[in-house]
């Protein structure tokens, strides 16, 4: 390579409705690593950009949730498929955020493209682990099936960049919802990256969303949000969970540490039940 | 004759048996199981269909039918006697011309109507010569089963024609159709042939008689009703054998057809043992005293 | 692929019949009713006594808290009446529980679970919610009648359906109680410790099992609440608890207003909390426990659609109509009060249910042929007048049996609407009374459309004769219990609750089970 040449940097932009756009405020920050260097600027998003990914999701979960499990799975395999084509420069791009070792890196995109085939293989199999047939006393066939709840939004940990995101995202679209993820607010750019994989992956548009930004300009905004049915928290932000009240959003929180999320606590066919309703339907038997 | 299509509705069985068990949970008390008890009386058909009756047995019957019990309980007679058609002629002579009790026979190869038209049209009009008033025809099930509807249909105009003044109940048999969606069908195309009344069973095939087919068949009448305008009357016969059972039946009639139903011109019950059992209820009621069946006569 | 927007054909029979008009003569002998005097007519030709219920109970003038095992007078000192809602007149005195007694009965809970309940094992938990089971069945009747004089629903419903359901729900979660680690593969359950339950009014004792049932057989211990209006039953299933010997503080009972519950719903050692009621009481509790770790589930309200497609079973419609409208005088969260009719049977449906509804028999509670009992108090029976009212001035027209009503007590008669949009408040507001609202529809899509039109969503009906169209309407419908052909069954083997703002979790079934273990 030639030292002398010069870099062409990029903006990183925030993926709603599988469009790159920068924010409709046209406000960016500068990302920046572990220690502090500038490394690039990326979109800033309002909630205006919340708004839009909302927008985008609700149409998306219909599309999503019509198609076929087996669908689901192919296409969850094909993400997994392109992270892994793009692993090396998915290390880098981890290793230069948070200024570690390239072999850490690999070893979190290692593990972000085995989640992605791990949940690949849930779409078709969680209904009938977790769903049932129910013996009712009276002369009905009773049965019980897990459903998407339908648009669900995330907040991402800071730490790590990538699993965490990639593994609350797959747990809620295995079932058929979409899902809006607010990034890491420390390390946005590997999520980013991650929207770039996702666009060549054949999930739809509006599937999967990423906003990065200011998580607590948020808050309020998706706990408020009346179109959202569930989110999920990764991120603590104690305050969000009182706002969902407003329309009874099914909210749920994962805690884990850095080392927890690094050794596969992601991985977790419980985490698919968050983001589901149960619906269970009569009908007699007779002739 | 005109062709047109018809819209038979569907029968749900898991919903109508609930819906008919719950008129086996009405609670009859007192006043209204006494009245009640008297009107299934009024509204029964006595029967005996047996290859070994007599006019001797036939007088028995009649008599018992003219007065089932001791006038000091206010009973009323029965509606009818149900007979074969050889006993028609000894059923007419014990109960003469104006009894108020109905000469009923039945009719067209009962109970399986495996014979051709014509002998059916014979015996038809042979049983309303020797005095029956009433014909309980059954349907050819066969027919039904292979979807020859119009054989059915076309039977049973056949036989209303050759009952001249005396009305005629359509027995489908429903034990042998099995679903109630042919007890649904089957109603309908006897009232629309014009049956007088719609009729469970011969009482010769089990199942017979339940509460959830009557309620499909009343039900039919009603649709019948609303769209014709004309009463069709309902007789379930066969296995109703306590007042209880009765009483529920009683209920369903109530409850479905309301007030101008309740009369032994329009609701009949078959039945040969039923009579006592209701006989010794009404006398528990006015004595007291729960009964015992050798003070009942036989009928 | 474009929807299609063909209308569907008119109802068509399964098998279509050639109908051939039967001789002249003979037709013409029948009389015929002209049709605009084609109608039933349900009088009193014949009609049933009196059927009252004679099982004779005892009710306490006076009713203690139940805490730690023992029944003991509320802090305060204070008591309220309970009223009989048929007759107006007071059945006993309830003890006022204030957050004085709510902690002692936390505190009670606590140490129950400390020390004994939360280390008992499966199987000895489960024979005591066997035992229980066993003691509701011994007293059936006793609980019924108690049931329907302090609630005042029929006896027929409280005998036949709210005390056997008791006892099946104790039955069944206590088979549960050492088989969890298989409704959980890969996990291993635990207790969460003590759950805060809170129950309504509308089926006392039934509510009750259905939050005690389950927590007890996940190893929690309880504090529970009833509703002020309705509190006898669960002060007798107190004593069934001492009769078969629970360890005591495993399960307290806290009688009170509004803020009882919110003394058990702010406390802080209180792990779970299960509440069922209202949307709007389920948003105070929502937000009070946010953030407090407490888990939480909501069973709360509802404005379900039951759409009768032109191919349905029409007759057995109506009674998947009245049973879901009229069951418990409405007062059901899952009940099917908007009814959505394809249009070309409306005129059917609405002949049917207008006569079916004059069948049905208003009035004592107690008398064993009811079919729609009292009003549960007098500003329920407000609010539901009210509603109606709104309903007529919006323009929409009445139905009502002909029936007469008690002089004294809170009674409604059994009542539709027609006329009615989706936008008048009878169609988007939950009424909780024996009131329906009726609608139509023209297409499978637009029944969807509109069932889910609505921020509830906890149960629907759907009623046609044909399978492939009862799957997918099962799937559309975005609610947690769909009764296709069917309406107001329910199991303990059956998973019950909402979407959307009916609240979250489930009651029943292996996946009620988890809204009270732990797995991590």
């Amino acid at each position: 390579m030639n030292a002398s040449r010069l870099d062409v940097r990029k903006t990183y932009k925030l993926y709603i409705g599988g469009n790159f756009v920068r924010s409709e405020s046209g406000r960016s920050l500068a990302a920046k690593s572990a220690d502090g260097k500038f490394l690039d600027n990326f979109g800033h998003a309002s909630r205006k950009d919340l708004r839009d990914a909302v927008a985008a999701a609700r149409p998306a979960a219909e599309g999503w949730a019509k198609k076929s499990a087996y669908l689901r799975g192919q296409i969850l395999y094909r993400a997994a498929e392109m992270l892994n084509d793009r692993s090396w420069s998915m290390t880098e791009e981890i290793a230069r955020c948070t200024d570690t070792d390239a072999a850490v890196a690999r070893e979190e995109v290692d593990l972000a493209i085995d989640t992605l085939v791990y949940y690949a293989g849930w779409t078709d199999k969680y209904t009938q682990v977790f769903g049932a047939v129910n013996p009712v006393a009276t002369s009905h066939f009773n049965f019980t099936t897990p459903e998407p709840t339908g648009v669900v939004a995330m907040l991402a940990p800071d730490e790590p960049s990538l699993v965490p995101l990639v593994a609350m995202a797959a747990a809620a679209v295995v079932s058929g919802n979409s899902v809006v993820v607010i990034a890491s607010e420390k390390f946005p750019l590997p999520a980013l990256t991650f929207g770039e994989i996702l666009a060549t992956s054949d999930l739809p548009g509006g599937v999967i969303s990423i906003l990065a930004g200011k998580r607590a300009e948020l808050l309020s905004h998706i706990a408020g949000h009346m179109d959202i049915n569930a989110i999920v928290n990764g991120a603590g932000s104690p305050e969000l969970q009182g706002g969902t009240a407003i329309n009874l959003k099914r909210y749920a929180e994962r805690r884990f540490s850095a080392e927890e999320w690094l050794g596969g606590a992601g991985s977790d066919p419980y985490c698919i039940l968050d983001t589901i309703e149960f619906k269970t339907a009569w009908h007699p038997i007779g002739l | 004759m005109n062709h047109a299509f018809s819209a038979v509705p569907t029968v749900d069985q898991v919903t109508i048996e609930e819906r008919a068990a719950s008129f086996t949970k009405r609670s009859i008390k007192t006043s209204a199981k006494l009245a009640g008890l008297k009107t299934v009386v009024s509204m029964m058909d006595l029967t005996t269909l047996e290859g070994k009756d007599t006019p001797g047995r036939i007088a028995y019957l009649c008599r018992k039918a003219l007065q089932p019990i001791e006038r000091q309980y206010e009973t009323p007679s029965c509606a009818a006697v149900c007979v074969y058609p050889n006993m028609v002629r000894y059923a007419r002579r014990f109960l003469g011309e104006d009894s108020g009790v109905h000469v009923a026979s039945v009719a067209t190869g009962f109970p399986s109507g495996q014979y051709p038209l014509r002998t059916k049209l014979e015996e038809t009009r042979r049983a309303v010569g020797d005095g029956a008033d009433e014909i309980d025809m059954v349907i050819d099930r066969g027919a039904f089963l292979a979807g020859d509807y119009r054989k059915v249909f076309d039977e049973i105009a056949a036989i209303r024609e050759a009952c001249g003044a005396a009305h005629l109940k359509v027995i489908l048999e429903t034990g042998e159709l099995v679903t109630y969606d042919n007890v649904r069908l089957a109603s309908q195309i006897a009232m629309e042939a014009g049956g007088d009344f719609i009729k469970t069973s011969t009482g010769k095939v089990q199942p017979a008689a339940t509460i959830p087919v009557t309620l499909v068949m009343l039900e039919a009448i009603r649709d019948y009703f609303f769209a014709k305008g004309v009463r069709i009357g309902m007789k379930p016969a066969g296995g109703i054998r306590t007042a209880k059972q009765s009483l529920a039946y009683l209920v369903m009639v109530k409850e479905t057809l309301g007030d101008d139903w309740l009369t032994p011109d329009l609701f009949r019950i078959g039945a040969s043992t039923l009579l006592n059992d209701v006989l010794m209820q009404i006398v528990k009621i006015a004595d007291g005293h729960y009964q015992n069946a050798d003070y009942f006569s036989l009928s | 692929m474009k929807k299609s927007k063909i209308l569907p054909r008119k109802a068509t029979a399964k098998r279509p019949v050639a109908v051939m008009e039967p001789p002249a003569v003979l037709r013409e002998a029948k009389p015929v009713v002209p049709a605009k005097e084609r109608r039933l007519r349900f009088g009193s030709r014949w009609d049933y006594a009196p059927a009252p219920e004679t099982v004779p109970v005892k009710i306490d003038p006076r009713y203690e808290l139940f805490i730690d095992g023992k029944f003991v007078a509320p802090h305060s000192g204070k008591y309220f009446d309970s009223i009989n809602p048929a007759t107006e007149e007071k059945l006993c005195e309830i003890a006022h529980g204030d957050a004085t007694d709510v902690d002692a009965a936390v505190q009670a809970a606590r140490r129950a679970y400390e020390t004994v309940w939360g280390k008992m094992s499966g199987r000895d938990r489960g024979k005591y919610l066997f035992r229980i089971a066993r003691i509701v069945q011994e007293k059936a009747r006793e609980l019924a009648v108690l049931e329907s004089m302090d609630g005042g629903k029929p006896i027929k419903e409280s005998r036949d359906f709210d005390v056997p359901m008791v006892a099946a729900h104790f039955f069944y979660h206590g088979g549960w109680a050492d088989k969890l680690q298989y409704a959980f593969p890969g996990k291993t359950p635990r207790p969460l410790g003590v759950a805060g339950q809170i129950i309504p009014w509308n089926f006392p004792l039934l509510m009750a099992a259905w939050k005690i049932a389950p927590a007890l057989a996940c190893g929690n211990t309880v504090v529970l609440k009833p509703s002020k209006t309705t509190s006898i039953t669960a002060l007798h299933l107190a004593r069934i608890f001492q009769e078969a010997g629970l360890p005591d503080g495993v399960v307290n009972i806290v009688t009170g207003t509004a803020e009882t519950g919110a003394a058990i719903y702010h406390h802080r050692d209180v792990n779970k909390i299960a509440f069922t009621g209202s949307t709007e009481v389920g948003k105070i509790i929502a937000k009070a426990c946010a953030g407090t770790g407490k888990k939480l589930t909501l069973e709360l309200g509802g404005k379900a659609a039951n759409i009768i497609m032109e191919d349905a079973p029409l007759d057995q419609a109506i009674e998947g109509i009245v049973s879901g409208i009229y069951f418990n005088q409405g007062h059901v969260c899952c009940a099917g009060s908007r009814l959505f009719v394809q249009e070309g049977v409306y005129a059917t449906v609405v002949r049917k249910l207008r006569d079916r509804i004059q069948t049905l028999r208003v009035g004592s509670p107690l008398d064993k042929n009811t079919d729609v009992g009292a009003i549960n108090s007098f500003s329920q029976l407000e609010k539901i007048r009210e509603l109606v009212r709104s309903g007529q001035e919006e323009g929409a027209e009445i139905e009502q049996c002909e029936c007469s009503l008690p002089a004294k007590g809170y009674w409604f008669p059994p009542t539709f609407l027609t006329n009615v949009t989706m936008s008048h408040r009878v169609a988007r507001e939950e009424i909780f009374g024996p009131v329906l609202s009726v609608m139509t529809f023209r297409t499978p899509e637009e029944a969807l459309e509109r069932a889910n039109n609505t921020p509830y969503g906890l149960s629907a009906g759907v009623w046609t004769d044909k399978g492939s169209k009862i799957f997918k309407m099962v799937n559309k419908l975005r609610a947690g219990v769909v009764w296709a052909n069917s309406y107001n069954k329910f199991d303990p083997a059956s998973p019950f609750g909402g979407y959307k703002e009916s609240g979250f979790g489930r009651e029943g079934g292996i996946q009620g089970l988890s809204g009270y273990v732990k797995l991590n």
